[in-house]
Parts: structure tokens; C-alpha cells; sequence
């Protein structure tokens, strides 16, 4: 009883200089620890910003590319080719009688001598003909126009190239200049660096895209609605959250497996088509938006359903009527996120030969077609130096797609969302 | 008629009948409230009764129709005189038919055997024939159906019963995708994993030590495909570097976040800090291959280590860590709040100071939680690919080396199935031997990690 009141152990002596130091070491614990965490923060965020100066500070200049002019003197070397010949529904056969490339050649040889044509991009003239598609006016003068210079004098003006290409910089000089590389967003995938772009892969991410919306929405949006608000308590049931949450963590890859052994070998789909792509991504994402449709269908009020149920609304009637549009803003954010997560996707898509050389933009879901992170993982393979900006400027592209969907997401998600 | 113009049509036949059956039910409406006739239900349901009585006995037709009619083609073009000079030789045979049928349906161009050209032109008069005789058929169950349940419309027929229960069916069908998935998963690796084990014997594949796949055996019968140095790469750089990175930086992270940081701080850097696990992870192997691994190479010679490996198992695993940051520590985030607050008042009211709290009170309380985030950060990681693919390397060795180049499962899954893929050899098969590998031991690691949260969620509830 008076082991409290027991005054055999001298009072703490708080002020003592053994007391102040242990005091000061645990201060100095706490603001060790206190370091530690801003560290840990300060590291994380730093290799973010680390990741993205460098993706940023290479593909910055994938966008651009170097030229040189060439002036083409159109009524000479096309022998009177008159402007009406370039308009209407004519007009690129009559580009591919023409002949453009040896004009393109010939000129280059008249102004950078015999071995001009290894200063430019072999596809390079092509600039030429969208130029005349253009302007038809262009074939009755002399015109400049700025043809893609080879990729390793590319590499070499932006930054170090091989010894060879360097000298050619310096002697060509002034001559070189920069623009920017249109074919960069109109072309598809090609062997020339110069010559690449990410049209084709772009459009190929869209439309499997949209495959996968088309699947994983619906599905997703009705498992939810059922797991939420009707289903039983019974094994089935149990066996059915079981399996989505188990879905939600199978590594990506294992899709790809599946869409393999069963799309493509048990029903013989089109291989490399953005429809068996699709439908592995919707399996993918289908999870994901049961789990947020879910989490959105189950913050909406009981007193809602109540109402409704009240003034003789069937139970159906309830949920389509009144849960599913006050949840919806929730299921759209859970969709996004989800979708962004699928774009974003390489490794099922290369099990299911989405990887092949695709150099035409796909136009159905059964032609073959890539998408944006295998262009991405394709070109980054390519030992051609002129290779590493591209690679660099399609994760610009992918990231700036990511970073737009997200922000919808966060936008829908703080613009719609109730808090009860 | 193509079966895409076909199903178009008959689902604008169905809205055709969803607008009929709307009009009778209206009708039937407008008479007067104190007629005897009051509907059951209101008028749209009745017109999607009927709509879905035009169109779902079509589509079932059309379905089924689309999986016999090929065999009913081939046998009718076999009657053609043209199918008497065919070789009688079953695979030759096949190969000529299958090549006449890709040219009919306009999926080829050219021949090669002049055989084939001969049978195409019975190919497209059959194809017409039956693509004829099944539209038809089609639009009759569509006219035939619809008009039954047109006139089955009558003041008391319970058509909002009817539609709800048929909604019912498709909620429980769209939730029973997850779990045909989930057996889709399982039984097509484990079909291609027993055709594997059928040709390399379990043990060796499980046990082996040398991984060198080849599609021949060798002279001594060793084929090569002794998986300990896949599971050994990939536990090295998923379980253990990746670990070694985001380990310690998550868990702290998320303990200044949750216990220092000011709130302001904290409700901007934590999306931030998000998204890490939002970046691609090409974007991350392409970083891995082209910026820290060259530079952990130039790192270790410059230590003295000359054997270093521009494809270093260092390199893609501190990338994957910090791909993992996120994980590790919005999970310690959820376990540290989920302590009680009483305790961790108890013990600054006790006077130790905020880290010993958190260090002596909070982690230990919270250590289920996290042990269960690090367990899915690691189911997570191993079943990365695209950094491993990209910066990883594929000489399979068994090192505790960092600096050197190692192999893993998810990896040699897609270094197996580049490529010509034959779905006889056991190099491809090999791929999914080792996907049904991954596949039990993710699932099992999430199994436990969430047991683990669960049952330590409970003993504070």
C-alpha cells in the first residue's frame, strides 16, 4: 500500500547533469528519427523528379529533328508538271507517276554534291510530296524546302554522335537547323529513327482502349451492383469475392498467358489484334472497377434506398433508378483509374504478340496492332542511338495520357462526389 | 448478308419491337383509369418484354448457327464436283480445304495450290447458301418471337417481373466472369504445365540447377530446365533488393506523413508519392536499362569490381523498389492509423518523447499490418515484369553478386513465348509451367498477407 508513498528511492533529480544529458539524447533520438523521415520522403519524391527530368531532358528532342534545305527548281526538274495535276482525287497517283524521289535525289546531288543523298533520311522526301499535297502552287517555282538530315548527324547536332557524323556537322555548318519533327505524330513505327512516329501505336492503344472500356464497364459495373446490394450470403457469393479480390493481385503477366492458351490457341482469334488485347486488359481492369464500384455503390445512404423502397419502387427500380446514378461519379473514378492502369500495361499485351513490326496504323479490332508502352519497349531494344530521344519522347506522350486521365479522375472525383 | 449486318439488323428489329409493344401497352393504358384494365407494369417494360423476346431467341440461334454451320459448309462443298480430285490423304486434304475456306471468306487472296482455287468457288456458293438460310431463319424467330410476345401483352401481365428477373440473370452472370476467370487462370496453366511435366520430369524442373532451355533434349537427356535459378533471381531482386529500397523508405515515409507532417504537406505529397505506383513500368525498366544501370556499372568498377554487368540484378532492383514505395507504405499508413489512439496517448502522456512512441508503441502494434503490406509489396514485385525484361538480363546464374546478371521467372516467360511459338515444344510450354509457379506462389503470399491484416484488424476491434 505504501510501496507508492515509499520514499527509499530519491526523487528524480530532473535538473542533475546526468538527467539534462540523457534528456538531450533523447532530444537528439527524436530529431534523428524526425530527419530520417524527411530523408525517406525527400529520396522518393527525388527519384520521381529524377525520373522524370531525364525522360523529360531526352525526349525533349525527340520532337525535334535536324534539317537542311534543299532547293528544288519544281518546272525543271518535273519538266512542266502544272499545279491542277496535285488537286482532287488524283492527286498521289499522279505524285507516284512523278517520280519524286530521284527529283528529291537528283536536287540534293546539284546542291551537297555526289554523296548528298547519305546526308538525308532515305524517307525523307516524302516531306516533299506532303508539301506538293499541300501547296500544289509549288511545282511552278523554284521552292526551299527542309528535308530530315540521316539520324546520326541527328544525334550529333543535338549532342555527341560518332566521330564521322561530328565532322559532317562541322563542315555542313550553319546549314543545319532545327524543326520540329511532324512525322513524329503522324507516322507509325519504321526502321529509320528519323522516320518513326507514334501515330500508329497511338491509334492502337485507342482502340484496344475502347475494346476494354466496352468489356470491363459494363461487366464491372453490374458484378458490382449485384455483390453490393443483392447477393445472398452464400458461398457462391463467397467464392465470387474470393476470386475477384484474388484477380486484383495475379501478376499482369498470367493474363497474358491466359489471353494466349485461351483466346488465341482455344478460339483461334486473330493474333496481334487489338480485340484479343482488349478483352485480356478487360479482364484485368474488370476487377478494379467491381472493387471501386463497390466501395461507391456502398457510401451511398441506406436512407435513399429506403425512400425509394418506401413510395413502391421495386428493388430494381431502386438501385438503377436512385444507387447506381449518385454512385456513378465513384464507379467513373474507380473506371478511369483502372483504365489509366491498363495504358499503361505491357507485359500480356508481348505474351499475346501485340510486339510484332506494325509500320501501317491498325483500322479494326482484328488488324494487328501495338500500343504506346510496347512501342515504347520495342524501340528501347534498338541499338540505333537516334532510337533513345524516340523512345524517350513516346514516354513523354504515354506519361502526358496517364497524367490527363488521372486528372479527370481526381477532377470527377472532387467535382461529383458526395460526402453523406 | 455478314452476320455483323445481321446482328444489326435484328437489334434494330428488337427496337422496332420495343417501340410496338411500348404503343399496345399505352394504348391499352389510355382507356381509362377506372376500366378494369389497369396495367401491371408501365408501358416501357412491356415494350422491353417484347424487345427481348425478338432478340434473345435470334441471338442464341445465331450463336449456335455460327458454331455448326462451318461443318455444314465443308460438307456441302465436299459434294461439289470439284471435291473429287481433292487427295484422299487426310492432311493434304485439310490444308487445301482450309486454304480455299480463307480465300472464300476473303481473309487470303492467292492460292498456292491450284487445287485449292478449285474449291473455292463451291466454298462461296455454300457459304451463301447457309449464310442465307440462317438470316432467314434469324429474322423469322425475330418476327416470330416478337409477335408472340406482342400479343401476350394484356393489362395483367407481369412484364416488370418478368424483365427484373432477366436483369437478375445478368447481374449474377456479369459477377460470375470473376470466378470463370479465375478458373480460366488456373485451368489453362495447369492443362500446358502437365503437357510440360509430361515431357520434363517435375523433379528436374523444380529442383534443377541449370536453366538452359533447349528443344531438343540433350545427350544425356538433361534438358535444361532446372528452374532454382529463376526462383533464385527472382526472389534476389524482387524480395530482396526491391525490399532493401522500399522497406525502410515507405515505412518511414509513411510514419512522417501520419505522425509529423503538417497536414498541408501531407495532402500534397502523398498523391506525389502515389504516383510511383501510377508511372508504367516500361517507363521504369527503360530508366532502369538506360540511367541507373550504366551508372551502377561505372559505380562498381570504380570500387574495384571489374566483372560488373551492365544488366545488373542491382539495377532493376533498386528500380522496383521504388516502384514498390507506394505499396509498402500506404499499408503502413492504414496500420498506424488503425492503432488505437489511447495508446499512443498512454505513452506520450507517460513523457516519452514522439519517435520512442512510434518506435517502442505504435510499430509494434502496427507490425502485423505492415508485415502483411510487405508481403503484397513482394507478391507484387515478383510478379513484375517489365523492368526484370528490360534491365534484368537472361543469363540465368546463381549469385549473391548484385553487380552481376541474373534471370527470373517472369522473364524467361516472355524470353520463352518471343518468337516462333510451337505448342508442342517444351520450351513454350516451359513458359507456362513457370506461370503456374508464379501464379501459386502470388496467390499464396496474398492469402497470408491478408489473413494476417484481417486477423490483426480484429484483436483491435
Amino acid at each position: 500500500m505504501n510501496s507508492l508513498t515509499d520514499t527509499s528511492r530519491r526523487p528524480t533529480d530532473w535538473q542533475g547533469a546526468e538527467m539534462q544529458k540523457r534528456i538531450a539524447g533523447r532530444y537528439a533520438a527524436e530529431r534523428r528519427f524526425k530527419a530520417m523521415g524527411i530523408v525517406a520522403i525527400a529520396l522518393s519524391a527525388g527519384f520521381l523528379a529524377f525520373l522524370l527530368v531525364v525522360m523529360v531532358g531526352n525526349g525533349f528532342r525527340g520532337f525535334a529533328q535536324t534539317e537542311l534545305p534543299v532547293v528544288i527548281d519544281f518546272p525543271a526538274v518535273t519538266s512542266g508538271a502544272s499545279p491542277s495535276q496535285f488537286e482532287g482525287p488524283n492527286a498521289e497517283a499522279n505524285l507516284q507517276v512523278m517520280g519524286l524521289r530521284d527529283i528529291v535525289d537528283s536536287s540534293i546531288e546539284i546542291q551537297y554534291g555526289q554523296d548528298g543523298t547519305d546526308l538525308f533520311s532515305p524517307g525523307g522526301w516524302t516531306a516533299v510530296s506532303a508539301e506538293i499535297l499541300n501547296d500544289p502552287d509549288i511545282v511552278e517555282r523554284k521552292a526551299t524546302v527542309y528535308l530530315p538530315v540521316v539520324s546520326e548527324i541527328d544525334v550529333a547536332y543535338k549532342d555527341e554522335g560518332t566521330a564521322g557524323a561530328e565532322e559532317q556537322v562541322r563542315r555542313l555548318g550553319d546549314q543545319l537547323s532545327t524543326g520540329f519533327n511532324w512525322n513524329f505524330l503522324s507516322n507509325s513505327d519504321a526502321t529509320d529513327p528519323m522516320q518513326v512516329g507514334i501515330w500508329g501505336a497511338f491509334k492502337g492503344s485507342l482502340i484496344t482502349m475502347i475494346v476494354t472500356l466496352m468489356l470491363a464497364f459494363p461487366v464491372g459495373v453490374l458484378a458490382a451492383l449485384y455483390l453490393e446490394e443483392y447477393a445472398p450470403k452464400n458461398r457462391l457469393t463467397d467464392l465470387i469475392e474470393v476470386s475477384i479480390n484474388n484477380l486484383a493481385a495475379v501478376p499482369s503477366i498470367i493474363f497474358g498467358l491466359l489471353g494466349l492458351a485461351v483466346f488465341l490457341n482455344f478460339f483461334g482469334m486473330p493474333r496481334s489484334g487489338a480485340l484479343v488485347g482488349g478483352l485480356t486488359l478487360a479482364l484485368m481492369t474488370m476487377p478494379v472497377i467491381v472493387i471501386s464500384g463497390r466501395n461507391a455503390v456502398k457510401s451511398v445512404p441506406p436512407s435513399i434506398r429506403e425512400a425509394a423502397l418506401g413510395i413502391g419502387a421495386s428493388p430494381l427500380q431502386v438501385v438503377f433508378h436512385h444507387v447506381l446514378p449518385l454512385a456513378l461519379p465513384g464507379i467513373l473514378t474507380g473506371t478511369i483509374i483502372g483504365m489509366a492502369r491498363a495504358l499503361g500495361e505491357t507485359a500480356p499485351l508481348l505474351m499475346i504478340g501485340m510486339r510484332a513490326f506494325i509500320a501501317t496504323p491498325p483500322s479494326g479490332i482484328t488488324d494487328p496492332a501495338t500500343v504506346l508502352p510496347v512501342q515504347i519497349f520495342l524501340w528501347s531494344d534498338e541499338v540505333d542511338r537516334g532510337f533513345v530521344e524516340k523512345t524517350s519522347a513516346a514516354i513523354i506522350v504515354l506519361l502526358l495520357f496517364l497524367l490527363v486521365m488521372n486528372a479527370l479522375a481526381i477532377y470527377l472525383r472532387n467535382r461529383f462526389e458526395t460526402r453523406w | 448478308m455478314t452476320s455483323t449486318t445481321l446482328l444489326f439488323l435484328v437489334i434494330g428489329l428488337g427496337l422496332v419491337a420495343w417501340f410496338f409493344g411500348r404503343l399496345k401497352a399505352a394504348s391499352l393504358q389510355s382507356r381509362g383509369p377506372n376500366s378494369r384494365s389497369v396495367l401491371h407494369s408501365l408501358p416501357n417494360y412491356h415494350g422491353w418484354y417484347v424487345a427481348l423476346w425478338a432478340i434473345v431467341p435470334a441471338a442464341i440461334f445465331m450463336t449456335v448457327w455460327s458454331f455448326v454451320s462451318p461443318a455444314l459448309i465443308t460438307d456441302a462443298a465436299l459434294t461439289s464436283p470439284a471435291a473429287a480430285q481433292l487427295p484422299t490423304d487426310g492432311f493434304a486434304r485439310a490444308a487445301i480445304l482450309s486454304e480455299a475456306r480463307a480465300i472464300a471468306y476473303g481473309n487470303q487472296v492467292n492460292a498456292f495450290n491450284p487445287l485449292s482455287q478449285s474449291m473455292v468457288e463451291p466454298y462461296r456458293e455454300a457459304i451463301a447458301y447457309y449464310q442465307m438460310i440462317g438470316a432467314i431463319a434469324a429474322l423469322l424467330m425475330v418476327f416470330a418471337c416478337g409477335a408472340y410476345a406482342w400479343l401476350r401483352i394484356k393489362p395483367d401481365l407481369r412484364a416488370r417481373t418478368k424483365i427484373e428477373r432477366v436483369t437478375m440473370l445478368l447481374l449474377l452472370l456479369a459477377s460470375l466472369i470473376a470466378i470463370i476467370t479465375t478458373v480460366g487462370i488456373f485451368l489453362s496453366l495447369v492443362f500446358e504445365t502437365a503437357r510440360f511435366f509430361s515431357m520434363v520430369s517435375p523433379i528436374d524442373f523444380l529442383f534443377g540447377t541449370e536453366w538452359n532451355p533447349k528443344a531438343v533434349a540433350g545427350p544425356r537427356g538433361e534438358t535444361g530446365f532446372g528452374a532454382i535459378p529463376l526462383f533464385w533471381g527472382t526472389v534476389f531482386i524482387g524480395a530482396i533488393i526491391a525490399m532493401i529500397v522500399a522497406i525502410p523508405l515507405g515505412l518511414m515515409s509513411a510514419i512522417y506523413l501520419t505522425q509529423y507532417a503538417p497536414a498541408k504537406f501531407r495532402s500534397w505529397m502523398k498523391p506525389i508519392l502515389e504516383v510511383l505506383a501510377g508511372v508504367p513500368t516500361v517507363v521504369y525498366g527503360y530508366f532502369a536499362a538506360l540511367t541507373v544501370a550504366p551508372a551502377l556499372r561505372d559505380f562498381a568498377v570504380s570500387i574495384g569490381i571489374s566483372n560488373a554487368s551492365s544488366e545488373s540484378a542491382l539495377a532493376a532492383g533498386v528500380v522496383m523498389g521504388i516502384m514498390i514505395i507506394p505499396f509498402v507504405s500506404s499499408m503502413a499508413d492504414d496500420s498506424i492509423a488503425a492503432v488505437p489512439s489511447a495508446m499512443r496517448d498512454g505513452s506520450l502522456a507517460m513523457g516519452a518523447t514522439q519517435s520512442e512512441t512510434i518506435k517502442k508503441v505504435l510499430i509494434p502494434a502496427a507490425l502485423p499490418g505492415v508485415v502483411g503490406g510487405v508481403l503484397l509489396a513482394v507478391s507484387r514485385a515478383i510478379g513484375e515484369t517489365m523492368i526484370v525484361v528490360m534491365a534484368a538480363g537472361l543469363a540465368a546464374n546463381m549469385t549473391a553478386n548484385p553487380f552481376s546478371s541474373v534471370t527470373t521467372v517472369t522473364t524467361q516467360i516472355v524470353q520463352l513465348l518471343t518468337g516462333d511459338q510451337e505448342f508442342d515444344s517444351p520450351k513454350t510450354l516451359a513458359a507456362f509451367a513457370l506461370g503456374l509457379v508464379l501464379f501459386i506462389v502470388t496467390l499464396l503470399l496474398n492469402l497470408i498477407a491478408l489473413r494476417v491484416v484481417k486477423k490483426y484488424r480484429e484483436a483491435y476491434e
